[in-house]
Formats: C-alpha cells, structure tokens, sequence
C-alpha cells in the first residue's frame, strides 16, 4: 500500500437514473484505520454511493482509486475481488442455517485426504476458524452451532460483519448496522465497528443515527441531494453543523427521519422486522 | 440421527435437560426424530396388542419389503422439501420409468442392466426437464409438477400400449426386491453398518479434538454407537429368523445413508439448505441458485425411477396403475410425518425412512387386521393432518422466540 495515498478514493463519481441525478461529482475517500460516517437525508444518495463502490452499479462518470491505482468497478465480483466487502441492511443470512455455516456460505471449505473425493466438507476447521474469528472481533455467540434465526439482531449483525471479513477485505462498507437495534446490542455492534478500525481496515458505515455516528466515526460525510455537503472530523464538529449540512438549512437540531423511498428501493428498512 | 449429530454438541453442553425445554424442543422440532421414534413404537405397540402376528419376523420382513419403493422416491422427495418446493410427477415417473425398463427388457430383449440404467435416465431427465422449467420461467413447482403427473401418466399409458400390463420375468430385475442373503452374509452386512459407524463416529470425534473443539462427551459416544449396534443386531437377528436380510432394504438404505452424507456432509447440501432457507441471501453468496433447483428436480425424479424399478421388481409386472394410486401422496406424507418441513430449509433424509416406516406399519397393520381402505385412509390421513399441524406449530413457535 503505497502511504500517503487514501485506500479508497472516488474523484468525481456521477450517477444518473434517467431524469434523476442521483450521484453528482462526489469526491470521497477513507483510509486505512479509519471510520467514516456517510450521513444524509432519505434520497440523498447514500445507498447509491455504497452500491457504486460495491460494484451493484457502475458509475457513470469519475474514477475509483484503489491504494492509489485507477481501477473499473462494473460488477460486483470487481469490488470483491479488490478486497471491497459490503454488509447490507438485510443482512442476507440464512436463518435455518448455524453461524458456521452461514459464515462460510458459499465458500464451504473441503475436506483434505479422504474427504476431498467426496467433496465432503471440513465442519472441524470450519468451526475453528469461525471461533477464531469471533473471538479476535470479542463477538460473543452462545454456540456457533446455533442456528441464526435464534440469535438477536445485535448478533446476527455482528455474523454478518463477521462474515464479509473471511474474504480478508480492506473496505468495510456497512449499510445502517445499528438500524433496529436496541441500546446494549447498538454498543456491540459499535464496539464491533472499532475493533475493525483496530485491524487498519477503512469502514464506511452509513447511518441514520447521528449519536451512533458520532459515537464510532472519525470522520464524517455528508451528501445532500447527491452532492457533497460536508466533511467533518468528528472530533471538531457538533450535531448541529452536521444536521444543517444534512439538510442544507440553519441548524434547527431536527432530525430528518422521514420515511419517502430513496429513488433506488431501500425495500430492506421494513426487512428487519420479518424473519 | 445425523442431525443429532449436528446438534448434540451443543446439546450436551449448554443444557441440562429439564422437563419443559424437553418438550419444548420436542414440539419444535429439534427432537423430530425422537418425535417420530416414540410414535412408531406406539404404532407397533397398538398393533402388536390387536394382533401378535404384527412384531413376526415374517411380518417385519414383509414391512421392510413394502416400504422399499415409498421409502425410495421419498429420499428425492426430501431434497425437494428442503428446497419448499413439492413435486407432484413422482408417482407419475416411477410408473413410467418402471415401464420403460419393462419395455426394454421384455419386448426389446435388452439386457436388465441396461434396461435399469436406461429406467433411471428417463426419471433423471424428466426431473432435470422440471427443474428447467421450474427456475428457468419462476413457474411454481407445484404447477409444472401437476402438468407432469398427468403427461407422464399419460407417457406411462403410451409405452405400456395395448397390452396394458407386462410381466417381468427377467431374474437380475426380480431379484432386486425378491434377493434374501443367508444369515452369515446378513451379519457380515451388520458387522458393516456397525464398524462403519463406529468409524464416522469415532474419526469425528478425533478430528473436533484435534482442531481445539468442544467435542460430544465419551459416553455420549458410546449411547449413540450403542443404540445403533443394537438396533442393527436386533433388525439382523430378526430378518435372519425369517427369509434372511432383503437387498431391497440394504439398497434402500445405502441410498439413505449415501443421500443423507450429500445433503448433510456436502458443500452442494449445505446449498440445498441454503436456497431453501433464503434463496436471496444465497445467490448473494455467489451460489447458483438455479442450478441447484434443477439439480434437485433432477434427483427427485432419479429417485422417483429407482423407486419405481423396486415396485415393480416386487410386482413382478408393471401395468397400468404402476406408480398410481397413493403411492405419490405417501412418498410426500411420510417425510413430513417424520420431521422435513414443508416450509423447506429443515429436514433430513432419514426421515424418508422413518416416514415410510410409520405409513408402511400403519398400512400393514391395518391390513392384518382386515380393516377396509376406507379406514385406512382416514387414519392415514389423520396422521398426515397431525404431523403437518406439529411442523405448523413447531415454525410458528419458531417465529415467536427465535428473535430475542
């Protein structure tokens, strides 16, 4: 990795769907070690961003550095491959499976000797590999044998934290970790969040939770209506500045919540509830 | 039993089994094959009270026998549950693979082997063709499964022609449901089972040592390794006092045991779970969501041919009910009966035997007490209504407490 150079960098990134610019020249970095907090009303373009540097949808005009090299993110398996992981709202586990499982979905390791000819796989390294994990990141889970649909929702988030950390990433991108989790499990999915700053990887969490945001970040973004509209350490700044960058008017302290769809569906904001 | 094997680590260790969580996990499904065990015992019981001859050796034999085709298509079955699909063509198929086989081998002087092979492609490619059909266009199964049932058993019709009924006398296809091994053989078979589990059991346990994990208990080990030895000593002890052990019932269970380790023990299983479970959150860890769909039709219907090969090898003839009847309702019922959920993504292939051991007792058990298909299929089918409303209760009581 070359010092000096921002792990992650978009110079310039625009994103149009048909009438509605969505993106408009956004420059945005994050280093290693660092957590940025991507803040912003409904609509204002932070899931756009995220899924543009997860490779969902290709920027339509600016360049992506990536330590320091231009690099083409056009698909999904780009942004992988060049150690972006994305933790999306959703979460996207399987519920009837255990944490191992899940945390090894789709990259299931095979067993050596015997095993191999069967394809059969190696549930012991597995397991040891998951326990590892786990406890490097302090994630407590009753059973790793557990099945995910029994854990609370501050534990399924920090699974799928877990998770997108096996393919040894250097991007984090969260999409509202902390969104419906109560106060205890907020902490440890903060906690989770630090201790992935400890291992110098650059963290993107989006939030809609400003406290949350200021709690863990270092520094802070701001996007209003697909612009930048701020960039804050969060060590000089305060609420206010950054709700009136948020909502581009003096600062009056409301938070924004309101609940209109971003133009691309956040269908997921009501998946929390289900199973 | 291997789905113990699964969830009896965590078992031992975290909980001390008290009354209430017992029949809690009882009801939730987590005990199934405890639940299912405990009420095949029952079944036997009653039965035997009504009529002694139902616990013979000659009886039992007989039981193993019958089950072999049902307990057969049901393995397929299985995986297409797990998937929350259903497949309605596999009576259909059977009938029809049965048929070409007999085609094949009585009209056209083929060799039996080739014969079989050629039965079990024909069931493989209409599954795949299903499966197909199903992810390619997001046609419900339930749908093009239905369309299948009748084509095929209009396609059975078709090959049978104008004849409507072939005996098979060919002895390689005979002897696969009418072969009985001599006693010696039959407990060589069982030294077999009983190593070989030892083995799993025991490589298992060193391999979970060996990488720093909590492990079952020794003794643990030796209850499962025990219940087994003597389930299978006892099962030998009493085939062997009657014709000796069936190969119809050593296939059946090699493919249990063989389907049981793909789905359980294979990264293509842990998919199969993973589509049934949350099919989004599959194809978003990169797996081939539709590849597995019509990988799983294509086994469900191999299944469903192999299981109509067994029908009528113990016929002696296929005709024109060949894979009708109940037979598609059963092979569907007894899995669920036995613990595989309907909703997909719970289950495993064990409960294809275990489902078609407790329809299989309950049909027969009925039969030696000479009652009348009427009642047999009310009772069978209050059976199936109460092993639906467990699995019911057990998902919404899942739903309820899963997430804290």
């Amino acid at each position: 990795m070359s010092p000096g150079a921002p792990l992650l960098q978009l110079e310039g990134v625009s994103k149009r769907f048909g009438p509605v610019q969505a993106l408009d020249r956004v420059d945005f970095s994050v280093n290693a070690g660092e957590v940025v907090g991507l803040v912003g009303d409904n609509g204002a373009g932070k899931s756009t961003m995220v899924k543009t540097i997860a490779g969902i949808h290709a920027a339509d005009e600016g360049t992506i550095r990536f330590d320091g090299n231009e690099v083409s993110i056009a698909k999904p398996q780009d942004a992988t491959g060049l150690g972006i992981a994305t933790v999306y709202q959703d979460l996207a586990l399987c519920d009837n499976l255990d944490v191992v499982a899940n945390l090894f979905l789709g990259r299931e390791e095979v067993s050596s000797g015997l095993g191999t000819a069967s394809r059969q796989l190696d549930e012991a390294r597995m397991e040891h590999e998951t326990g590892e994990l786990l406890s490097n990141l302090a994630v407590t889970i009753p059973s790793l044998r557990s099945e995910v649909g029994t854990l609370s929702g501050g534990q399924r988030q920090q699974v799928a934290v877990a998770r997108s950390l096996l393919g040894e990433p250097k991007v984090v991108l969260l999409d509202e970790p902390t969104a419906a989790l109560g106060v205890a499990q907020t902490a440890q999915v903060l906690n989770l969040i630090r201790r992935l700053r400890e291992r110098e990887l650059g963290v993107v969490v989006i939030s809609h939770n400003l406290v949350d945001v200021f709690e863990v970040a270092d520094r802070i973004f701001v996007l209003r209506l697909g612009r930048p509209a701020g960039d804050f350490s969060a060590d000089a700044t305060t609420e206010e500045h950054v709700v009136s960058a948020i909502t581009g008017i003096g600062s009056d302290g409301e938070k924004k919540n309101g609940i209109e769809e971003e133009l691309q569906a956040e269908n997921a904001e009501s998946g929390e509830e289900g199973r | 039993m291997s789905e113990a094997a699964v969830s009896t680590v965590e078992t031992s260790e975290e909980s001390v089994p008290r009354p209430k969580e017992t029949w809690r996990r009882l009801i939730q499904g987590d005990l199934a094959s405890l639940r299912v065990v405990i009420g095949l015992a029952l079944i036997w019981a009653i039965f035997q009270f009504e009529n002694d001859r139902f616990l013979s050796a000659q009886n039992l034999t007989n039981l193993m026998l019958q089950i072999t085709a049902i307990g057969l298509i049901s393995v397929g079955i299985v995986y297409v549950l797990l998937l929350g699909e259903i497949d309605l063509s596999v009576g259909a198929v059977s009938g029809l693979a049965a048929a070409v086989m007999a085609v094949l081998n009585v009209k056209h002087g083929w060799n039996p082997y080739l014969a079989i092979a050629a039965a079990v492609a024909v069931g493989m490619a209409i599954g795949l063709l299903q499966g197909s059909l199903f992810s390619r266009f997001a046609v419900p199964s339930f749908v093009v499964t239905l369309a299948g049932l009748l084509a095929w058993q209009g396609a059975l019709l078709q090959v049978l022609g104008s004849t409507g009924s072939i005996n098979l006398t060919d002895p390689k296809i005979t002897g696969l449901a009418n072969t009985f091994y001599s006693d010696t053989v039959g407990w060589i078979f069982a030294a077999i089972v009983i190593g070989g589990y030892g083995a799993v059991l025991f490589l298992g346990h060193r391999r979970r040592v060996a990488a720093g994990l909590d492990s079952e208990s020794l003794a643990g080990l030796v209850v499962r390794f025990g219940l087994v030895a003597v389930v299978t000593i006892v099962a030998t002890t009493v085939l062997n006092s009657d014709r000796g052990v069936p190969l119809a019932l050593l296939i059946l269970l090699a493919f249990v045991v063989g389907m049981e380790f793909v789905v359980k023990r294979t990264g293509f299983g842990r998919h199969v779970f993973a589509v049934g479970g949350n099919a989004e959150a599959a194809r978003r860890a990169g797996i081939r969501v539709n590849g597995i769909r019509v990988a799983v039709f294509g086994i469900a219907g191999t299944m469903a041919a192999i299981g109509g090969i067994m029908a009528a090898s113990r016929l002696l003839a296929v005709n024109q009910n060949s894979g009708g009847n109940e037979l598609l309702l059963l092979a569907i019922a007894g899995p669920v009966i036995a613990g595989t959920s309907l909703f997909g993504g719970r289950g495993s292939v064990w409960t294809a035997l275990m489902g078609a051991l407790v329809i299989g007792s309950i049909s027969n058990g009925m039969d030696l007490l000479a009652l009348s298909s009427a009642v047999k299929f009310m009772v069978t089918g209050g059976v199936l209504l109460l092993a639906v409303l467990v699995d019911a209760v057990a998902r919404n009581q899942r739903s309820a407490s899963g997430r804290v």
